[in-house]
Order: C-alpha cells, then sequence, then structure tokens
C-alpha cells in the first residue's frame, strides 16, 4: 500500500469513530430544553437588570418554567406588555406589573446641609464615605458624587444642587440605583401619586436638626395625624407602610404638617415640597 | 510502590507542567486572577488529563505502534482527545449537571491545551506502563493545580500593591511567573536524594 495511505486511513477512521460517538451520545443524551425557554427568553427585555428577583432574564425565565406558580408580572421594565405575553405563554390569567420608580430618601441640598471638609479624591460615592462617611454633615444623606447616576441604564437620574433626584417618567424601576447606593438611601416605591420621607437620619432630633435642615426629627407628628396609621417612626426618623397608605381622606396632610418639610409627594415631575419653607 | 511515589512527587514538583516544562502556560496566565476560576481550571485539567491518558495510551500501544504508525501519535492524540472532552462535555452535562456547571467554560477551553497533550506524549516517551502513566497523569494535573492556586494567591498580591505605571498589568504578572518558577527549581535534586535508586 502507498505509505501516504498507510497514514490517511487509520486517522480518518478514528476520526470517524470519534465524530460518530459523539453524534450517538448527543442524540442519546440530549438535555431536554422546555420548549417555552425560548419564547419566554425572547419577550423579557433582557436588560438583565434584576428587578424581577433572579438572576437576570435567563434565571426568571428558568424560573417560570421549572416552578409552577411564579408569577408572572414581575419584570417591572417590560410592565404590562410583557406580564401580557408571559401569562399567554403560560396559560395563567394576566396580572397588572405593579410598576414602580426609584426614590431618593434624601433632601439635604448644598443650602440645607452643610459641608464637613472639602473632598478632592476619587468622584465616587463609595469612595468619599470611606473617608468619616462623607463629606457632608449628615452622614445618613446622599454624597451627590453620583454612584447611582453611572449605575442607571436608562439615565433617569441627576444630581441637582448636591443631592441624586430621579426622573419618574424615564425611570423603569429596575432598581440597579438601590443596590449601588453605598448610603442605601434609594428604594423603590410603587408607582406615581404617593407621599415619600425625604431624610434618611437616623440620630436624635437635635443632632439631625444641627446637620440639616430638612432632616426628619423624629417628633411623630405624622404618626398622629395620618389617618391610616400608615407612618410610623423607627429610629428617629418618619417610615411609610404604603400597603396601609391607600385611599387617604386627607391626601397630604402629613406632607402639609410636616415640621421639617422632609415628608413630600411625588408624582410623574418628582418630588415636590408641599410645605411652605417660612 | 516507592516508583509510584517517585513519579507522582517528580511529577509534581520537579517537572512541574507549568514552572518547569512551560506547557499550559495560557491558562496559568488567563485564569490565575481569581482563586475560585483558577480551582475550577485546574480540577478540570486533571479529570481531562487522566481521562486522555487512559484513552491515548491503549491507542499508541495497541494501534499506532505495532503498525509502525508511531508518527501519527501528536494528530491522533489531539483528535482523541479533543473527541473525549466534547464527549464527557455531554455525559456531565445529561448527568451530573451541578458538575457540569462548576467546570462551565473550562472543559471545552481545554481541549486543545498543551498540557494535556503534553502529558499524553510525555508518558509514551518516558515508556511508562499503563499504572504508572496514570499517576504521572495524576502527578502532573497536581502540579498544575498546585501552580495555579499559588500563582492566583501571588497575583491577588500584587493587584492591591502599588506598581509603577509602566509596570503594570502583565509585564509585572510575567516577572511574577518567572520568579514563582525560578522558586520551583529548589526542587531539582531532592528526589535522587530521597529515594537512592
Amino acid at each position: 500500500m502507498e505509505p501516504i495511505l498507510t497514514a490517511v486511513i487509520p486517522v480518518v477512521i478514528i476520526g470517524v469513530i470519534c465524530a460518530a460517538v459523539l453524534v450517538i451520545a448527543s442524540k442519546l443524551m440530549a438535555v431536554k430544553e422546555d420548549e417555552r425557554f425560548p419564547k419566554i427568553r425572547e419577550c423579557l427585555p433582557g436588560a438583565n437588570c434584576g428587578a424581577c428577583g433572579f438572576a437576570g432574564c435567563d434565571g426568571y425565565a428558568k424560573a417560570l418554567c421549572e416552578k409552577e406558580g411564579t408569577p408572572t408580572n414581575l419584570c417591572v421594565p417590560g410592565a404590562d406588555a410583557v406580564s401580557k405575553q408571559l401569562s399567554e405563554i403560560m396559560g395563567v390569567e394576566f396580572e397588572d406589573v405593579i410598576e414602580q420608580v426609584a426614590v431618593v430618601h434624601c433632601a439635604g441640598d448644598c443650602e440645607k446641609t452643610q459641608d464637613k471638609y472639602d473632598y478632592y479624591g476619587i468622584p465616587s460615592c463609595s469612595a468619599a464615605k470611606l473617608l468619616y462617611g462623607g463629606k457632608g454633615s449628615c452622614t445618613y444623606g446622599c454624597l451627590g458624587l453620583g454612584d447611582c447616576v453611572n449605575a442607571c441604564p436608562q439615565k433617569a437620574i441627576t444630581v441637582v444642587n448636591g443631592v441624586a433626584r430621579v426622573n419618574p417618567t424615564e425611570c423603569i424601576g429596575c432598581g440597579i440605583c438601590t443596590k449601588t447606593c453605598p448610603q442605601k438611601i434609594i428604594s423603590l416605591v410603587a408607582d406615581v401619586e404617593k407621599v415619600v420621607v425625604t431624610c434618611s437620619n437616623k440620630d436624635k432630633g437635635a443632632v439631625t436638626r444641627k446637620v440639616c435642615t430638612n432632616g426628619c426629627i423624629g417628633c411623630r407628628k405624622c404618626e398622629r395625624l395620618c389617618p391610616n396609621k400608615a407612618i410610623t417612626v423607627v429610629d428617629n426618623c418618619a417610615v411609610i407602610d404604603y400597603s396601609k397608605c391607600t385611599d387617604c381622606p386627607d391626601f397630604g396632610l402629613c406632607a402639609k404638617n410636616c415640621t421639617t418639610g422632609c415628608i413630600m409627594l411625588s408624582d410623574l415631575s418628582g418630588i415636590h415640597r408641599i410645605k411652605e419653607e417660612k | 510502590m516507592t516508583k509510584f511515589i517517585v513519579i507522582l512527587l517528580s511529577a509534581v514538583f520537579i517537572n512541574n507542567y507549568v514552572l518547569s516544562r512551560f506547557l499550559g502556560i495560557c491558562p496559568f496566565l488567563g485564569v490565575s486572577k481569581k482563586l475560585d476560576s483558577a480551582t475550577g481550571m485546574s480540577l478540570a485539567v486533571i479529570f481531562v488529563m487522566l481521562m486522555a491518558t487512559a484513552a491515548t495510551w491503549p491507542i499508541q500501544k495497541f494501534l499506532l505502534d505495532p503498525n509502525g504508525l508511531g508518527y501519527l501519535q501528536t494528530i491522533v492524540f489531539i483528535l482523541v482527545i479533543a473527541a473525549l472532552v466534547q464527549l464527557v462535555e455531554i455525559v456531565l452535562k445529561r448527568y451530573i449537571p451541578s458538575l457540569h456547571k462548576s467546570l462551565g467554560v473550562y472543559l471545552p477551553l481545554i481541549t486543545t491545551n498543551c498540557a494535556v497533550l503534553g502529558v499524553t506524549i510525555l508518558n509514551i516517551d518516558a515508556g511508562y506502563s499503563f499504572a504508572e502513566a496514570m499517576v504521572n497523569s495524576l502527578g502532573s494535573g497536581l502540579g498544575f493545580f498546585l501552580a495555579m492556586v499559588m500563582f492566583s494567591g501571588v497575583r491577588s498580591t500584587i493587584e492591591g500593591s502599588d506598581i509603577p505605571e509602566s509596570f503594570k498589568g502583565l509585564p509585572v504578572t510575567l516577572t511574577a511567573a518567572a520568579i514563582t518558577s525560578l522558586s520551583f527549581l529548589g526542587f531539582s535534586g531532592v528526589i535522587e536524594n530521597l529515594f537512592p535508586m
């Protein structure tokens, strides 16, 4: 036999055997993929924001396929349109998505609070926080260096006068900023027309008063006034239980009567101070 | 028994595949940035080295050598190892999904790793029996594991230190790799004196 053939033939035979084994193996041991998975995955926006509580869109699609009874209305950025498609694929009833917007629980801008020192370091909130809890006199408030601005996929956050502000019409409620903020003062609040506490200071009233004129001093006036008993003061800072803050007979009462004006109203144009400045 | 211990120890320390033979440098520099990925990669390498030796040694001894086709060694080994790794991946995905997930991308990555091919060829060159070849593969895999884990420790230290601008990144990594490799020269001669033949 030609020497070239003695070399080529064994290699070809081994190659064909390997290929055959691989083909058979992949056919025999194919992992069954749920046929709904690619469909669901196509519906989801693919932002991998994690607002649904799963690790990205793939994680949510997987949970929908594998776990019975996973709600179809968890995708906040996709809103009602995605929920409708998902419930069609899953064969369950359509549920309305509760749209959420991010809210910054701080309104201590440059006029209301002072600086402890001048900061010339890395322009990042998490870096500034390492230096005596940030340059502002209030160690709980917004640092104003825009970690959330950089993290926001919708560019819905801007730093206005030293405090981060969310544009509710742009915000898709993905919640990335709530995880990025080193002060943890951004939270997601269901949709529009709500009352918001714009302070996160947990110090006693006298201390809070010294560092910021907007700060919640924990006077409990709102607690007494609220007809639904939705507001409680926890650690010297008012907290609203949004499950109770519904059908208010005297909407905005708390905001109008707040001692420092840190309870504000929010709607599609942003957060508004109701109380008149003295 | 002594022979197996000698083979194992010399494969791990003296003839370390990464630091003495300079095989498998690509994953050594590429995947050693984090400890968990370095461990995952090394475990996959140990696994594949053993599988590859178990598959290629019989092919060489019973197929190539009797037919005078020893010169086809390299191409046949590459073919067989690549097919084997693919097969292992399919099997793992079906039966042990957790292992498949933890080995992850590293399994296909080492399909054509030179350290794996190196082990199989050097086993033949050294004239090892099947058992000796398997022990050598295990030792080589463990040596790779040791080098990866050590170097990921070195790199995490480098990461946190103040390095001159022009030296950052690859230059300092390669220098550190050279010094780590130099340190392994200290093992040469140890085996000969521990187990005099």
